[in-house]
Parts: structure tokens; C-alpha cells; sequence
């Protein structure tokens, strides 16, 4: 408190260094412009016409046609309403059951003493040994043997039952205070009762976390969905994007529409989110 | 009401002997309850994931063209054939290159803009924001950005406009594999995704170091910047480093959505191992067989790359203590 004119040599914090202030605000600056850019192009190639994005003369602003909505809701090429909804449902769905199932086994695993629970805990850690994105030949034999391609069940239900997920659930009931639940198993509550009316209750900081990563992945995923999706009406919208992207007939702003509305939820997912996804990817990073 | 209370006082004894009264027991009965509470994981877990799994290596031993309920033994000759009589080595090659460069570089990146947004004073959230948000983006859509927009071959690419103020030909980026430019692609779009992510785990690690390990090396004498970073902020931040690079490594072998959609599985180059194993499985010869031989062996060098990792830096260490 002490310091209203920060000593020469001792300036706050270890700051001196390589820059000064001004220079680590322009190297931040910089850098975050970089990362800007992408997001600067996307949206505005999807507000333009097709001859401003190819156009020789560089148009730092486009037009903001914002017709291509519409266009690109119109076009029977590609059904984007349709894999738009297609994605909501899974990434809902998919974040909804893996937040069930997932906490209620790391429960099990963190609190209820049964003698092999240790065994159990280990075969779901050799889960996580075996990367999941390798066993999608095996995995697609078997959903297909189940008569599941194309449908919402196969996109969704294979995926719930993450390793990972439960894992970080364990970790982070072993840390939740004892005592809670003491008090409510003393008040006649049986684990059952005590998890859903005290723990999960006093939990939801964490699930908002999860929930958070879930749908992220689950919206942004591809290529369990292309291994799924052989008919274009069970499409997710990534798959929509890529095969828009690979059309003979490239409709530059409706493609980069598509794009746009695309990213859209995950912007205000991210927005509004911000705190738990931070919080979460932090525990998840430690532990991990 | 009373026989909750005691429940754990007179557990020992009682609780194996006490079969016969089940009802009572539903709410302390540990057994009962563990199993309602991990069985729909369980469950889920067995059919999901270890059926694939020891399908998968099953699979590998037999001769499972255009079928999965294969009848035909034929030992390791799945095994032989991706690793002779396809592109699947090459490209085990080519990724192992790949994530030796892509790994550091995203380390450095992440931990360098940690260490910059960690010193701001004003605006951090922002900054943070700034450079967390590309991960809320698909590999897909960014893919669209970088191969239709940024590195698009022609003049109206945003690159090759830069460029062409200093008087710099058109490249083309993604026409051909020599020069390989398309690695300047892929390498600043995974740059640009996976950075922000990293950047969180070591912002939470630098928060973490105690103010006071600073302050004794001032006494010390060590000079703030480069001295302290390699003393104490670089030390304190090891077992961050460990479960980023880890991750790192696994998400590169894994690579598969980018190369996808900016390369393409029709390309003879860049050819990530997943797609190799997409293309031999699910393409138009259906062999599950090398197909799961194939995944086989990448989850074996997976394993291996993650074990030499943890010997190397010490994994598990940091975690024990937790």
C-alpha cells in the first residue's frame, strides 16, 4: 500500500524483465490480434457476396448480406437446419447422460466402501490408457451389429460411458467434505438420498464444469459422427460443414455462413460459461 | 433412527452376519449401493469400450475382410500386411515428426502467453478470453478458415495478399506436397486451437506458485526474468508441464479432423494414421482385420511414447502428492 509510485528497480510484482509495461502490452496486443483474425474472417466472409471474397481489392468490412441466413437455411443441397438440430439433440443428450452416469459411478468409487472397489476403479483407469480415438473400427463393428448407424442412439450412447469423465468425477468426490453427508446419513438419509439432495446440490460448480467440456466435445466432434453418418439426414453439423466444403460447387458464403452459425453456440457457451469451463480445464489439466 | 447411528460403531461384526435382513440394509449397505450407483457406468463401460477393445485385437488375428465374424486364422499376418503392404508406416513416420514439432511449439506457445497474461494488470480477463476462444472451435470450421481464407492458393487468400505488398509470388499452399507448405497450415491452425487450452493449465500452475519463492531468490539475489524463470517458475511448473506434453503427444498421434478436411484422404501425402486406418477399414476395401491390427499398433506406440514421456520427466510424481 505503500507503494503510490512504484520504486525504481522494484516495480510490482517480478514485472521488469525483457518488457516494460508498455511492451508487454503491445506483445499481448500483438498476439491477440493473431489470434483474432480467424474469427474476424469467418464472419465477415459470411456477410459478404460471393465476388467480395474473391475479389482482388481486399474489403476490410463486407457488405453484411444478411440474406445468406436465409439462403443457407434455403439450400436443399445441404439440409443445415437439419444437422443443426441433429447437433443440439446430441450434444444435449450426450452431455446430459455422461453428467449421470459418469458422477454417479465416480460417487460410487470415491465413497461407498465396498471391498472390490479398487479393483473396479483400476479396470476403468486401464480405460484410460487405451486412446479412444483408435477403437473407433472395433466400436463402429459393433454399433452397426447393434443396428445403430444413422441414428441418434448410436451417436449418442457410445460415447457416455468416458473413463476420463468419471475419473475427474472420483477426484473430485474423494475432496468433498465428509461431513455433509455425514450429517444428512444421520438425518436418515441413505446414499442415495444424501447424494442427490447434499451432494449433488452442493456439487453444481463442478458438473457446470463438465457439463461445459462435454458439450464442447461433443458438438465439435467429427469423426465418430462420419463413421455414424452415412445418410445426410443423421448429419451433425460438422459433418455438414466438411462435406459443404468438399462440393464441386463451392458457395463461398454460404459455406463460410455455415461456418459462422456453427461456432455461434459455442461462442455464448463460452461467454457465459467462461468461469466454470476455466475453473474445470484447470482441475482437469492437474490432475490429469 | 438409533440403528443409523450405531451403524458404524457396530459395522464389523454385524455386517457380514446380516444377509438376512436385506430391506433394513438398503441404506447402509455398501455393496448394494456401490453396485446402483457404478453399475449403469459399468455396464456401459464393458460394452463400449472393452468389447471394442478385445474385439479389436481379435479381429487383428483374423482374416475380416467385408465382415466382422471372421472364421479364418491367420496369426500376425494382418500385422505384416499394414506394416509391408501400406501407407500405415509412413504415416506412423511422418506423425512421429510431426508431433516432435508440434509438441514443443505448443508447449512454448502456451506457457509464453501464460507467463504474458499472468503479468497484465489491467484487461487480464480479456486477454484471456482473447486467447482461450479458439477453443470453442472445431477443427472443422477453423480447417474452412485456413484452407478457404487464410491459405487459399490464389490472390485474394489473405496470405498470399499479405504477401504480395512486399512483392512475394502467389503461393500454393495445398496443391502440392514440394515444397510442403501445406505444413504451414496445419501447424499454425493446430497452433491457434490448442494453445489457449494449454494456456489455462499453466495459468492455474503459475497461480499456484507461492510469492515467497520469488521473494527468497530476490534476497538471493537471483535477477527477475530470465534467471527466476529457469529457477523457480520453469522447476515449480514440471508436473503442469508433464500432463500438457502428455497430452500433447497423445492428441497429435490422434490427429485426424484438420488433415481431413484441408489435405484430404484422396492426398498421397500427409496421411495422419487415423485416417490410414479409416481408409482400410471403413474405405472401399472394408478389411477390419489390418484395420484393427493397424489400431493395435497405434495404441501400443501411444503407451510407449506415453511411458518413455513419464520416465523422462518423472509422471506421477507431481500426482502422488495431490
Amino acid at each position: 500500500m505503500t507503494t503510490t509510485t512504484p520504486p525504481v528497480g522494484k516495480r510490482r510484482g517480478k514485472g521488469r524483465g525483457v518488457f516494460g509495461n508498455t511492451g508487454l502490452y503491445i506483445a499481448v496486443g500483438v498476439a491477440a490480434l493473431l489470434f483474432l483474425i480467424p474469427f474476424y474472417l469467418i464472419f465477415r466472409n459470411a456477410l459478404s457476396t460471393d465476388p467480395e471474397i474473391t475479389g482482388e481489392n481486399w474489403k476490410v468490412l463486407p457488405s453484411f448480406q444478411w440474406g445468406n441466413v436465409s439462403e443457407l437455411f434455403n439450400d436443399p443441397t445441404v439440409e443445415f437446419g437439419r444437422s443443426m438440430v441433429n447437433s443440439l439433440v446430441v450434444a444435449v443428450s450426450s452431455t446430459l447422460g455422461t453428467l449421470l452416469v459418469c458422477s454417479l459411478a465416480g460417487y460410487g468409487l470415491a465413497r461407498i466402501p465396498y471391498k472390490h472397489a479398487n479393483k473396479v476403479f483400476y479396470a476403468v483407469l486401464a480405460t484410460l490408457m487405451v486412446p479412444t480415438a483408435v477403437t473407433f473400427v472395433p466400436s463402429f463393428v459393433l454399433v452397426s451389429s447393434l443396428g445403430w448407424v444413422d441414428t441418434y442412439r448410436g451417436l449418442i450412447i457410445p460415447g457416455l460411458f468416458s473413463g476420463f469423465t468419471c475419473f475427474l468425477f472420483r477426484q473430485y468426490f474423494l475432496g468433498f467434505p465428509k461431513e455433509l453427508e455425514e450429517a444428512a446419513r444421520v438425518d436418515g438419509l441413505g446414499y442415495w438420498g444424501a447424494y442427490w439432495r447434499i451432494v449433488v446440490p452442493n456439487s453444481l460448480n463442478f458438473f457446470a464444469a463438465i457439463a461445459t467440456i462435454t458439450f464442447i466435445g461433443a458438438w465439435n466432434s467429427f469423426l465418430w459422427p462420419l463413421v455414424m453418418g452415412q445418410d445426410p439426414s443423421s448429419w451433425t453439423v460438422q459433418i455438414a460443414l466438411s462435406s459443404f466444403m468438399t462440393n464441386q460447387t463451392v458457395n463461398f458464403h454460404l459455406i463460410f455462413m455455415a461456418a459462422a452459425i456453427s461456432i455461434l453456440p459455442l461462442i455464448f457457451v463460452f461467454l457465459f460459461l467462461q468461469r466454470w469451463l476455466v475453473q474445470g480445464i484447470a482441475q482437469t489439466g492437474i490432475k490429469g | 433412527m438409533s440403528t443409523t447411528t450405531t451403524r458404524g460403531v457396530a459395522q464389523p461384526a454385524p455386517a457380514k452376519a446380516s444377509p438376512a435382513r436385506p430391506r433394513r440394509g438398503l441404506r447402509g449397505n455398501a455393496t448394494f449401493n456401490f453396485w446402483l450407483f457404478t453399475g449403469p457406468f459399468l455396464i456401459g463401460l464393458v460394452i463400449f469400450v472393452f468389447v471394442p477393445i478385445f474385439w479389436s485385437v481379435w479381429l487383428s488375428f483374423f482374416d475380416a475382410r467385408y465382415t466382422v465374424t471372421p472364421s479364418k486364422f491367420i496369426g500376425f499376418d494382418n500385422y505384416k500386411q499394414i506394416l509391408t503392404n501400406s501407407n500405415f508406416p509412413d504415416s506412423l513416420l511422418t506423425f512421429t515428426v510431426f508431433a516432435a514439432f508440434i509438441v514443443p511449439t505448443t508447449w512454448a506457445l502456451s506457457l509464453g502467453l501464460a507467463l504474458l497474461v499472468n503479468r497484465l494488470r489491467f484487461m487480464r480477463a480479456f486477454f484471456r478470453s482473447v486467447f482461450f476462444l479458439p477453443t470453442a472451435v472445431s477443427y472443422v470450421a477453423a480447417a474452412l478458415i485456413w484452407k478457404m481464407s487464410i491459405f487459399s492458393g490464389v490472390r485474394f487468400g489473405l496470405m498470399n495478399t499479405v504477401l504480395g505488398w512486399f512483392g512475394v509470388e502467389n503461393i500454393a499452399y495445398l496443391a502440392n506436397p514440394s515444397p510442403p507448405w501445406y505444413w504451414v497450415v496445419i501447424v499454425t491452425l493446430r497452433l491457434w486451437i490448442q494453445s489457449g487450452f494449454y494456456m489455462i493449465l499453466f495459468l492455474a500452475a503459475l497461480q499456484n506458485i507461492p510469492t515467497e519463492l520469488y521473494e527468497a531468490a530476490a534476497i538471493d539475489g537471483a535477477k527477475p526474468g530470465w534467471q527466476t524463470f529457469r529457477h523457480i517458475t520453469l522447476p515449480q511448473l514440471r508436473a503442469t508441464s508433464t500432463a500438457v506434453i502428455l497430452l500433447l503427444l497423445v492428441a497429435a498421434y490422434q490427429a485426424f479432423d484438420e488433415f481431413f478436411n484441408i489435405i484430404g484422404q484422396n492426398a498421397t501425402w500427409a496421411q495422419t494414421p487415423l485416417m490410414e486406418l479409416y481408409k482400410t477399414a471403413l474405405g472401399t476395401s472394408q478389411d477390419y482385420g489390418a484395420g484393427s491390427a493397424g489400431a493395435v499398433i497405434l495404441s501400443l506406440l501411444i503407451c510407449l511414447v506415453t511411458l518413455i514421456q513419464g520416465k523422462f520427466m518423472g509422471f506421477g510424481r507431481g500426482e502422488d502428492s495431490k
